[in-house]
């Protein structure tokens, strides 16, 4: 069938109306339906007002509790090992107090302080610089404080690196589903329950936000033997509160102020 | 008017072609990035923008310097800019083209760019940076090809001319301003973090740009019919002369409030960009040639008898021209990463394929320019002689 410019131009401006005004009307329709991206929430699912988190540094005493925590958190989410710290990918690390906390150092601390592992991850500030720069949106903040990422949004620019005065975040330089030059995946026990990510986006700890979804407290913490307490800020008698109110805390660059919502409790004598 | 880059000499065609095959080139090393990733870059996760960053925002300065004609031509009635403000017009029009590109290159996901219009984030300063180079670009291709239309006919310019070229005025200081709020609105990023972020970026622009513009027009002079006038490029030069003053005094600013303070974080990034820090010193021979040329360059230029010197005065421009990009298309993007978050000095240094795709870029660059400036001169050569009002 052949059609002359007419009819393409009155076929054309037809379906156009059509296709404006259908939408409309089906949106109309679908009113309290919920979008393919919604779900009805789990009920057991975990709610804070302000989900934060207390690091006990008196319950790190081992290497093995450190890696343990890292690897619990690593391995359920995919996290690929590149091998080479130019394009490393990390969630949650360790790291010693001069540079956990800089600015804060003091000259004449025990070795015994010196040298203590502290767990370092994404801070989900309640007022996130790396949110305020992203010019999509990829990154933002839940309504219960957890600082989230959109992989499929991201374009990869890395103002939210250049932002965040945490180091929290982490680029895919290379394909996170690829292989090594041996053939080895990067990520070493692929989890089918979790999302593998592309090449070219930004990364970083989300607060296990499909584990709150599903009851469960957040992989690290889970691992941790109390050494990580996860709980709601907002709530006085969560167990984060209870202990921010009977230690002393302190969080990183608070000056900033960002507003950090991991607080270490550095212990290691009777007067601290 | 375009047809009058499709005839030119032997020589002009040999640059075109060699402008095309440093292009090509380019384009090769961009596939192998757009397939492999940006790993084939210097870029970690310490420094993560570098060298494309770098130069996207070095040439927003030489972009928005175009106004350094505009304003003494239109706004004081200088006449003798009246000949090369076509020169500073499309300048700028190659820069921005130039600028949009080495972000492009840069993104991990470039294939998602669209995503910064789909979803507009007015609390981004990238969003708002976006829309002012879309609208210098713009501005300065109106105006640029209008003038030039009428100038060709020998005519005076539509009356609607005049609202848009007062308005790339302001908007000319604009792109340099919001690019400097990239980096002067982030927290803990020492180096960056500074009031005069943007005035130092307007003033080295307006020394580098305009060092750029005379150089390119004495090219043009030797290369062509046309001359831009002697007297104009020494106002011109006279202008780098003040704006580079200014820059060096703006840098000496950062410098006494760092070290007299004596706060740590901010002597840090200026320590490793000039003396090294913890062992790492590979931006130090570049940093201190940077301010030799500064200083050179301004010697050679605050004296008038070497200022007027002809011969001289290209090494004064190319020194500060060259002492600006280092230290705007290298110290300053990577100084504000060293030492990163963790105080920890992580160094960083392009590669092959990265220097390769920014020279594609640059040359994509000049091959616009050197269109635009075959049309510019072709018309300027026809019309010699003819005073036209403005």
């Amino acid at each position: 069938m052949s059609i002359n410019r007419r009819q393409f131009l009155k076929i054309a401006g037809i379906s156009t109306i059509l296709g404006i005004g259908g939408t409309a009307v089906v949106n109309g329709l679908r009113k309290g339906d919920l979008e393919a991206s919604q779900m009805e929430p789990n009920p057991e699912g975990l709610t804070a007002k302000r989900w934060g988190f207390v690091v006990d540094m008196s319950k790190f005493k081992s290497e093995a509790d450190v890696k343990r925590v890292i690897a619990s958190c690593h391995d359920i989410h995919n996290v690929p090992d590149f091998g080479n710290p130019k394009d490393e990918v990390k969630w949650i690390w360790k790291d010693d107090y001069e540079h956990v906390f800089p600015g804060q150092e003091n000259e004449y601390a025990t070795e015994e302080m010196k040298g203590k592992p502290f767990m370092v991850f994404c801070n989900h500030c309640a007022y996130p610089a790396c949110v305020r720069v992203c010019p999509t949106k990829a990154t933002f903040k839940r309504k219960d404080g957890i600082v989230m990422m959109d992989m499929h949004r991201c374009i990869g620019c890395r103002f939210c690196m250049a932002a965040c005065p945490f180091g929290a975040r982490s680029f895919n330089f290379r394909d996170p589903r690829g292989t090594d030059a041996n053939g080895q995946p990067f990520i070493k026990h692929l989890d089918p329950e979790f999302p593998t990510r592309t090449k070219g986006v930004v990364e970083k700890c989300t607060g296990c936000y499909e584990r709150l979804a599903k009851g469960k407290m957040p992989a690290c913490v889970e691992a941790s033997n109390g050494g990580i307490v996860f709980g709601d800020l907002e709530d006085p008698n969560s167990e984060v509160r209870k202990l921010i109110g009977k230690n002393y805390t302190i969080r990183r660059r608070p000056e900033l102020g960002t507003q950090p919502s991991i607080y270490y409790i550095i212990g290691g004598n009777e007067n601290a | 008017m375009l047809e009058k880059a499709l005839s030119g000499s032997r020589r002009y065609w040999g640059w075109v072609f060699f402008l095309l095959a440093v292009i090509g080139a380019g384009v090769i090393a961009y596939l192998f990035q757009y397939q492999y990733g940006l790993t084939i870059t210097g870029l970690s996760r310490d420094v993560s923008w570098g060298f494309y960053i770098a130069q996207f925002t070095f040439l927003v300065g030489v972009a928005a310097s175009a106004v350094m004609l505009v304003i003494p031509y239109y706004l004081h009635n200088y006449k003798k800019f009246g000949r090369i403000v076509i020169l500073g017009e499309f300048l700028a029009i190659s820069a921005v083209i130039m600028c949009v590109l080495f972000i492009f290159v840069d993104l991990g996901q470039p294939t998602r760019v669209m995503n910064v219009m789909l979803h507009p984030t007015p609390n981004s300063v990238m969003f708002w940076d976006m829309i002012v180079l879309i609208g210098y670009l713009t501005l300065n291709l109106v105006i640029g090809w209008t003038t030039l239309g009428a100038e060709r006919k020998e005519v005076a310019p539509p009356a609607w001319v005049k609202p848009l070229i007062y308005l790339s005025i302001p908007w000319a200081a604009s792109i340099h301003t919001v690019t400097a709020f990239l980096y002067a609105g982030l927290p803990g990023r020492h180096l960056w973090l500074t009031a005069i972020m943007a005035a130092r970026f307007l003033s080295s622009a307006f020394a580098a740009g305009p060092a750029l513009l005379i150089l390119l027009a004495l090219i043009v002079r030797k290369t062509s019919k046309f001359d831009p006038g002697k007297e104009a490029l020494q106002s011109l030069a006279k202008i780098v002369t003040y704006a580079m003053t200014i820059n060096v005094f703006f840098f000496l600013l950062e410098v006494f409030t760092a070290f007299y303070s004596n706060i740590p974080g901010h002597m840090h990034p200026l320590k490793y960009l000039f003396l090294g820090l913890e062992g790492h010193s590979r931006l130090v021979p570049w940093m201190w040639s940077a301010t030799i040329l500064a200083f050179v360059g301004l010697a050679l230029l605050i004296y008038p008898g070497t200022r007027r010197n002809e011969s001289i005065l290209p090494i004064a421009l190319i020194s500060v021209f060259v002492s600006a990009w280092i230290d705007k298309g290298m110290g300053l993007v990577i100084g504000g990463f060293v030492p990163n978050p963790f105080e920890r000095v992580v160094e960083y240094t392009p590669t092959l394929p990265e220097l390769m795709i920014s020279l594609g870029v640059y040359a994509i660059g000049f091959l616009v320019l050197t269109v635009l400036y075959k049309v510019a001169i072709a018309v300027k050569e026809e019309t010699e002689g003819v005073e036209i009002p403005h």
